[in-house]
């Protein structure tokens, strides 16, 4: 198996650590004039999203993680598994809840995502940053209501609940930060 | 293509104002500037200094890690005090104050020892600052016992990784020696929290490097370092001046490099035959000249003080 020396590290690099796949945020190289030289390493773990601090011996070698973020389209979900399709080759994976996460209530059949292969299998999924989605319930539209401030609690099509402005009515369509889960504007027809 | 300076022109101008300061610093305190050579046949034993080696001729050179070696053999022909300004490399130190090539600024003081010597960077330091500074000094034993309420020299191994452990969340420290669990805590258990000008001294003996044993008590080296805000800035001794405890400490450098499968490097012969003629009694030392630019500019990366990056 491919390794990294301390040396390589930087932002990005996908690693091993404790058994599980982790990519690198931050490399910090510490060392003592006339002493022993550390890196002192912030990483994700790319299973459980944790984030976590570790040191190492500069001139250590760490296992590379065989992980691959790949462009996806996103077909259907069958309760268990959300499945999705490579675009170019047509060959299809499948997802489970713990790797779909939060992004499952973005996720719309034919959108394209994020899928991050772990050994060539699903291990987290990120939406787009933007999602254009309609809303299929929400309490009855105040005519009028345009500048003034205050919101109300919409369901959209995924699934996904978010706060819309008042004036916002069934079948509207409206634009939405995944990252932050917060309404940007409504999407004219 | 990206030609341009790493460093704002206002900090290459700041640097060449500094450069002039320190040397009339110097002129006017008695001390020769000197040059010494960048490319030597031997380098530091150090085992935690690489070397950066030249190939070239059928035979081996080293640039230099520090000007230490060749500005001992001048103080042994009696060339009095001394100071130059040059660079210095080592093999794989890269990240926010690391650059392979850096500057320095290296001196050594007939007939002071380490205390007289800091003394003498104060001034120098409030020489170059724009604002006002003050200095406080603590020994490395009462370092660790006021920062971690833990005594190093009656601490057993055990004890020392536990507390890497705990005060540095994600380290292993179960193959950690003595020496490497005090550098993991003073830089990153201890250090981030030093405010201010801080000098460290009486470092371990076995931490001594070029320094000689405290008289008054043999566990400690007449070694210092210069803190500011955590940042290491400068290290410094009362000079070990006996050929034979030198040579001694080369080889005992030597043998842990083998221990660590680090290349065996061949011991600089010419300088102990200096000591050996006689190096009168002094102390010296090497102050970072891209870190100083760093906090007397009030920076925070060296990238910003280097002319060009590599």
């Amino acid at each position: 198996m491919a390794s990294y020396s301390t040396n390589e590290f930087r932002s990005g690099l996908k690693i091993m650590i404790d058994g599980d796949p982790c990519a690198i945020i931050e490399n910090e190289f510490v060392k003592p004039g006339k002493g022993q030289a550390f890196n002192r390493v912030r990483i994700r773990n790319l299973k459980t999203g944790r984030v976590l601090d570790k040191t190492f011996k500069s001139g250590e070698s760490v296992d590379a993680a065989d992980v691959i973020d790949t462009e996806m389209q996103y077909l259907y979900s069958d309760g268990e598994f959300w499945h999705f399709m490579d675009p170019q080759t047509y060959e299809q994976q499948a997802a489970d809840a713990a790797a779909v996460g939060d992004a499952g209530q973005w996720l719309k059949a034919q959108d394209s995502c994020e899928v991050t292969l772990y050994n060539g299998s699903p291990i987290s999924v990120t939406p787009p940053n933007f999602v254009e989605l309609e809303i299929t319930d929400t309490d009855p539209g105040l005519k009028g209501d345009t500048a003034q401030g205050g919101t109300k609690p919409a369901t959209l099509e995924t699934g996904a609940v978010v706060k819309v402005p008042l004036f916002l009515e069934i079948g509207e369509v409206v634009r939405v930060d995944t990252r932050s889960g917060e309404y940007m504007s409504r999407v004219k027809k | 293509m990206n030609w341009q300076p790493a460093a704002e022109l206002d900090v290459i101008r700041q640097r060449a104002r500094v450069y002039s300061q320190v040397r009339s610093f110097f002129n006017t305190r008695g001390c020769l500037e000197v040059d010494t050579p960048l490319l030597m046949p031997t380098t530091s034993t150090d085992i935690n200094i690489a070397s950066i080696s030249v190939a070239g001729n059928n035979r081996v050179r080293y640039l230099q890690t520090s000007p230490e070696y060749a500005m001992k053999r001048l103080l042994a022909t009696g060339s009095g005090s001394i100071f130059q300004i040059c660079h210095a490399f080592r093999q794989g130190e890269a990240g926010r104050l690391h650059n392979p090539e850096f500057s320095l600024l290296e001196w050594y003081r007939c007939g002071y020892d380490y205390h007289a010597l800091m003394d003498e960077i104060e001034l120098l330091i409030t020489t170059l600052s724009l604002s006002r500074c003050s200095f406080s000094r603590i020994s490395y034993r009462e370092l660790f016992r006021q920062s971690l309420q833990l005594d190093i020299e009656a601490a057993l191994l055990e004890e020392l990784r536990e507390q890497c452990s705990q005060q540095v969340p994600g380290t292993d420290a179960s193959g950690l020696d003595r020496d490497q669990c005090l550098d993991l805590l003073l830089a990153m258990a201890i250090a981030p929290g030093l405010q201010g000008y801080l000098f460290v001294y009486d470092y371990p003996i076995s931490q001594a490097a070029l320094a000689r044993a405290n008289p008054n008590d043999s566990s400690v080296a007449e070694r210092f370092e210069l803190f500011h805000n955590g940042i290491e800035l400068a290290n410094g001794f009362s000079e070990l001046t006996d050929a034979a405890q030198q040579r001694a400490r080369f080889e005992q450098d030597n043998q842990a490099r083998l221990e660590r499968r680090l290349p065996q490097l061949e011991i600089d012969e010419r300088l102990l035959a200096a000591l050996e003629a006689g190096l009168e009694d002094c102390a010296g030392v090497a102050l970072g000249l891209d870190r100083l630019l760093m906090i007397l500019l009030d920076l925070d990366s060296i990238d910003q003080v280097l002319t060009f990056r590599d």
